[in-house]
């Protein structure tokens, strides 16, 4: 197992230096001068070339990447936002708790709500139940994440009065801000999730060793929770990396629905005013979060499908491995 | 017993007659879903092609009389803070979102069944880099990638379908490229290479016709989502931007409003949700008539 | 022969699909003493699975439904049983072989604990305990025990069938209900799968239903025989009668789609046309349109069982008349 994790390790880093080139290079080819947004429009041409030797931007393009790898990974230094002059990572210090914390609770009711529903519909599968759940689902999928935000402000702080409409501090309890963003960022992964997991469930219902574990004189429950639900989990799970990355995305739109000030936000706000160490700093920082959650992912996947383990596993099994095993069975 | 058995020989080829394509179409309009949300997409899809005839007002006109008006005869999804009709620029926006979604999904579509099944088909160390930089390009989600590439192009219809279809190609190129792995496993394919066929021949003659039907399937699942993506960029301020109509700009700029005048931006987000709902439900019939084994 | 260990009676089996009621069972009668095998012979989609998935009531309800019929064993009625008691029967009293090994084994949970899984179940053990009683099945299967810790996937078909045949065993069951349990195997795997099932099966006296289409593997590994066509059973009797005496249009053209050496034969005799569409089943003898002795005349109506000979009985319209 640890060949495995370490081969990912190293592939999670090939990721984040093709991320960082990809990214310099798209901004690269944009149009307009960060000197001149820097400066504003009264700013002489001389002042401007200063700044432009200043901030290194008469550089060749290979000069200015390998400056940009070297210090992000290095170094760990975004630099500084040429608008505000203040060093990105310091801005992430602040940020960055914000939007994990808002991540990381839109997956875990993903997961956690998302899929008990799915495999419930499934066991209950043509009643009304069932059907409510496939209906809401499809309608939740439906709903773009920023239209579903704005409803919600709508009915819970404009008309209900419970729920701050934006911001991380005010008037409302600290946790009530949170609300709103993790269910507007979370309910169509979470629909998803169920729709996904009901499909995979009903198909291993159906399976021949669920029909096996029956005939074992199993109880039901443990037919479902030990045969039936390992099975149906991974086709799910299989996807769930994909799914969760979806929710990295998703945050920056929802930080910006709610004014949730993130990474996200400070994104948006880098390109607004083409401050290139931002703009990097975020979408590098977005996409390690969305790496590592599908690292984790396939971890799960790894451990849960034994077919998949077995790659990796199997070579110290051939050493007499599966002998140890089983003589510490035997004694335990 | 003579009778009993010519009678089974005679209704056997009888079956066969009935296509694969015939069975699906007989399936999909049996679903009820599949069949509501049809009906509810031509009627939409009209409704937009059709906005200079239908529409009351011109999108752009201002009726400084109107500002703000709520749904009433006259505006019957009201005005917006300048007095725009929102039931018209509703139309019209739905021209622009209708037309992203169905662009990025058949640019994605080409595109995927062009390189997936090349890559599939080639195999080999090529396939092996081409799944590999499928697999950065995955790890950057796609919202961002969207967002960095429509901040670097600015705003506008096709630098929209640029980076959406960006962000969603390494999808459609790995799909089809399971597909015509499978596909190279067949035996078909064994007979075409012993007649002598070229490659590229085989490629294009006899996988791609295989491969397509599954993937107008997933792509019909993916418009949606891409209309909403879209929907998204607009909203914070990247992609179609004002003063064009289009429902996620709509959104953003009714967002001012929300307190006094929440019409403002639940008309266009309803018309973006009756849509996503209503190519959603299609897609879902569309998928359990190809494949009658995922259903129940 | 004496004492039935156990006794169905009249049992119907149903599936509905989309409005569309099938009969999948129809009426049937059997009986099986300790110690014996009843080979359940019919085609594809007669309803032999469907029978001994109704016996430990493990059918997909719905759409499939017992509509009604006594099934009993050691005289109490498995189908009035509580689910909870019935529980206590499966998997301990008796067990199912499944035709298909390569699925019939969960891919997630290493073989032992697959096996020890019913051995905990239904025994009071520790799990050491029960991890020796599994080692043991495993062992008498012939599989080494070092590979308790192995995956399914790990395995090839024919020791896929030997873990399931452990597993059915490892509760030393009264009766086993074997579903086509070599069909999925090589031949020569076949044989020894049929030779260690037997030898297991004298050793701890168990009952067998032994559900097959292959009538080699009756005449090896059966005592009595059951005909099933179209959800009927069309001739039962020991398997010495059955073969020596097949009175069924079906069974005879069973023995005549068979290639035979030590006849004079001339050419093999298929029976003709396709089983009957289960959604549409003749009036009368299902067996009708395809029977190559039916005139029309006697067979629209529903055939009864006649006992032709002792132990021998045919639901044909050919013996409805005094018998042989």
């Amino acid at each position: 197992m640890w060949r495995y994790i370490v081969k990912r390790l190293l592939w999670l880093i090939v990721i984040m230096l093709c991320v960082a080139v990809v990214i310099f290079t798209i901004l690269w080819f944009v149009p307009g001068d960060p000197a001149q947004i820097i400066l504003g429009s009264g700013a002489t041409n001389e002042d401007i070339q200063r700044l432009r030797e200043q901030l290194g931007l008469n550089e060749p393009y290979l000069v200015q990447l390998a400056t940009f790898l070297s210090d992000t990974f290095l170094h760990l230094d975004f630099g500084e936002s040429y608008v505000y002059g203040v060093p990105v990572i310091q801005e992430f210090a602040a940020r960055l708790p914000r939007t994990l914390g808002l991540g990381l609770i839109s997956m875990a009711l993903n997961i956690v709500i998302g899929i008990p529903l799915g495999v419930n519909a499934a066991i209950h599968r043509n009643t009304i139940w069932d059907q409510g759940v496939l209906v809401l689902a499809m309608v939740f999928i439906s709903v773009p994440q920023f239209y579903l935000g704005l409803l919600m402000v709508v009915l819970f702080s404009v008309n209900l009065g419970w729920l701050p409409p934006f911001g991380i501090s005010g008037d409302y309890p600290a946790w009530t801000y949170w609300v709103m963003p993790v269910l507007a960022n979370s309910l169509s992964g979470l629909a998803m999730n169920a729709r996904q997991t009901r499909s995979a469930a009903l198909e291993t219902i159906r399976a021949d060793f669920v029909t096996t574990a029956r005939a074992k004189g199993l109880p039901e429950r443990t037919v479902i929770y030990k045969h039936m639900l390992p099975n149906a989990l991974i086709p799910v799970i299989n996807s769930l990396g994909m799914q969760l990355s979806m929710v990295v995305g998703g945050t920056v739109v929802i930080e910006n629905v709610f004014s949730f000030p993130g990474i996200g936000q400070y994104l948006l706000t880098g390109v607004n005013s083409r401050d290139y160490p931002v703009i990097r700093g975020s979408v590098m920082i977005l996409a390690l979060f969305s790496a590592v959650i599908t690292l984790l992912v396939d971890l799960v996947y790894a451990f849960l499908d034994p077919r998949i383990k077995a790659q990796y596993v199997n070579y110290a099994a051939k050493k007499g491995g599966p002998k140890e095993k089983k003589g510490g069975k035997k004694n335990g | 017993m003579a009778n009993a058995a010519t009678k089974a020989a005679t209704s056997a080829p009888k079956r066969k007659k009935d296509t694969q394509f015939r069975q699906i179409m007989r399936r999909l309009v049996k679903s009820r879903t599949a069949m509501i949300g049809l009906v509810a997409l031509v009627i939409i899809i009209l409704a937009c092609v059709l906005a200079p005839l239908i529409a009351p007002y011109d999108p752009n006109y201002m009726d400084y009389a109107a500002l703000n008006a709520t749904p009433s005869l006259q505006h019957i999804m009201g005005c917006d803070n300048l007095g725009r009709d929102i039931f018209s620029r509703v139309l019209y926006g739905g021209r622009l979102s209708l037309a992203l979604g169905f662009t990025v999904a058949i640019v994605g579509m080409v595109f995927g069944v062009f390189f997936g099944s090349l890559v599939g088909y080639i195999g080999g160390q090529v396939d092996n880099i081409a799944m590999r930089i499928c697999d950065v390009w995955m790890a950057i989600p796609g919202t961002l990638l969207s967002i960095v590439i429509s901040s670097a192009l600015g705003s506008g219809f096709w630098y929209t379908v640029l980076a959406l279809s960006v962000s969603g190609l390494p999808g459609s190129v790995r799909g089809t490229r399971a597909m015509a792995l499978k596909e190279r496993e067949m035996e078909y394919l064994e007979a075409a290479k012993a007649m002598n066929c070229s490659k590229m021949k085989i490629i294009y003659k006899h996988m791609m016709p295989n491969t397509i039907a599954p993937t107008i399937v997933g792509t019909t699942g993916q418009i949606g989502g891409t209309m909403m993506t879209a929907a998204g960029l607009s909203y914070i301020g990247l992609g179609i931007q004002p003063p064009t109509a289009e429902w996620g700009a709509m959104c953003s700029s009714a967002r001012e409003y929300l307190t006094s005048y929440p019409h403002e931006m639940l008309m266009p987000g309803l018309a973006i949700l009756l849509t996503v709902l209503s190519i959603n439900m299609l897609g879902d019939g569309l998928r359990d008539a190809m494949d009658p084994r995922l259903k129940d | 022969m004496s004492e039935n260990f156990l006794t169905i009676h009249d049992l119907v089996v149903e599936y509905s699909s989309g409005g569309q009621i099938v009969q999948a069972v129809n009426g049937v009668d059997l009986k099986l003493a300790k110690g014996q095998t009843l080979g359940l012979v019919g085609e594809t989609g007669a309803g032999k699975t469907t029978i001994a998935k109704a016996i430990l009531r493990i059918l997909p309800t719905p759409p499939a439904k017992v509509k009604q019929g006594e099934i009993y064993l050691d005289g109490e009625d498995l189908l009035k049983l509580p689910e909870k008691d019935m529980l206590k029967v499966r998997g301990n009293k008796i067990a199912m072989i499944f035709q298909d090994p390569m699925t019939a084994l969960n891919p997630t949970m290493t073989v032992g604990d697959q096996i020890s899984e019913v051995v905990l179940q239904h025994n009071d053990f520790t799990k050491a305990q029960a991890q020796e009683r599994t080692i043991e099945m495993l062992e008498m299967v012939g599989i080494a025990s070092v590979r308790y810790m192995d995956y399914p996937h790990q395995f090839s078909g024919g020791m896929k069938q030997r873990v399931v045949i452990a597993m059915a065993l490892a509760c030393n069951p009264e009766l086993i209900l074997a579903d086509e349990p070599t069909t999925a195997l090589d031949v020569t795997i076949q044989a020894q799968v049929l030779d260690m099932m037997k030898e297991l099966r004298e050793k701890l006296n168990t009952s067998m239903i032994l559900i097959t289409h292959d009538l080699g593997v009756v005449a090896e590994t059966c005592d009595d025989v059951a005909v099933i066509y179209a959800g009927e059973i069309v001739e039962y009797g020991t398997k010495e009668r059955i073969f020596r005496n097949p009175l069924h249009p079906y069974t005879l053209g069973l023995f005549g789609s068979l290639p035979k050496l030590d006849d004079d034969s001339k050419r093999l005799s298929p029976i003709h046309g396709l089983p009957p569409d289960p959604t549409n089943l003749p009036a009368g003898c299902k067996f009708g349109p395809r029977c190559p002795d039916c005139d029309g005349t006697k067979c629209g109506a529903d055939q009864p069982m006649i006992e032709v000979e002792p132990g021998h009985f045919v639901r044909c319209c050919k013996f409805a008349k005094g018998g042989v």
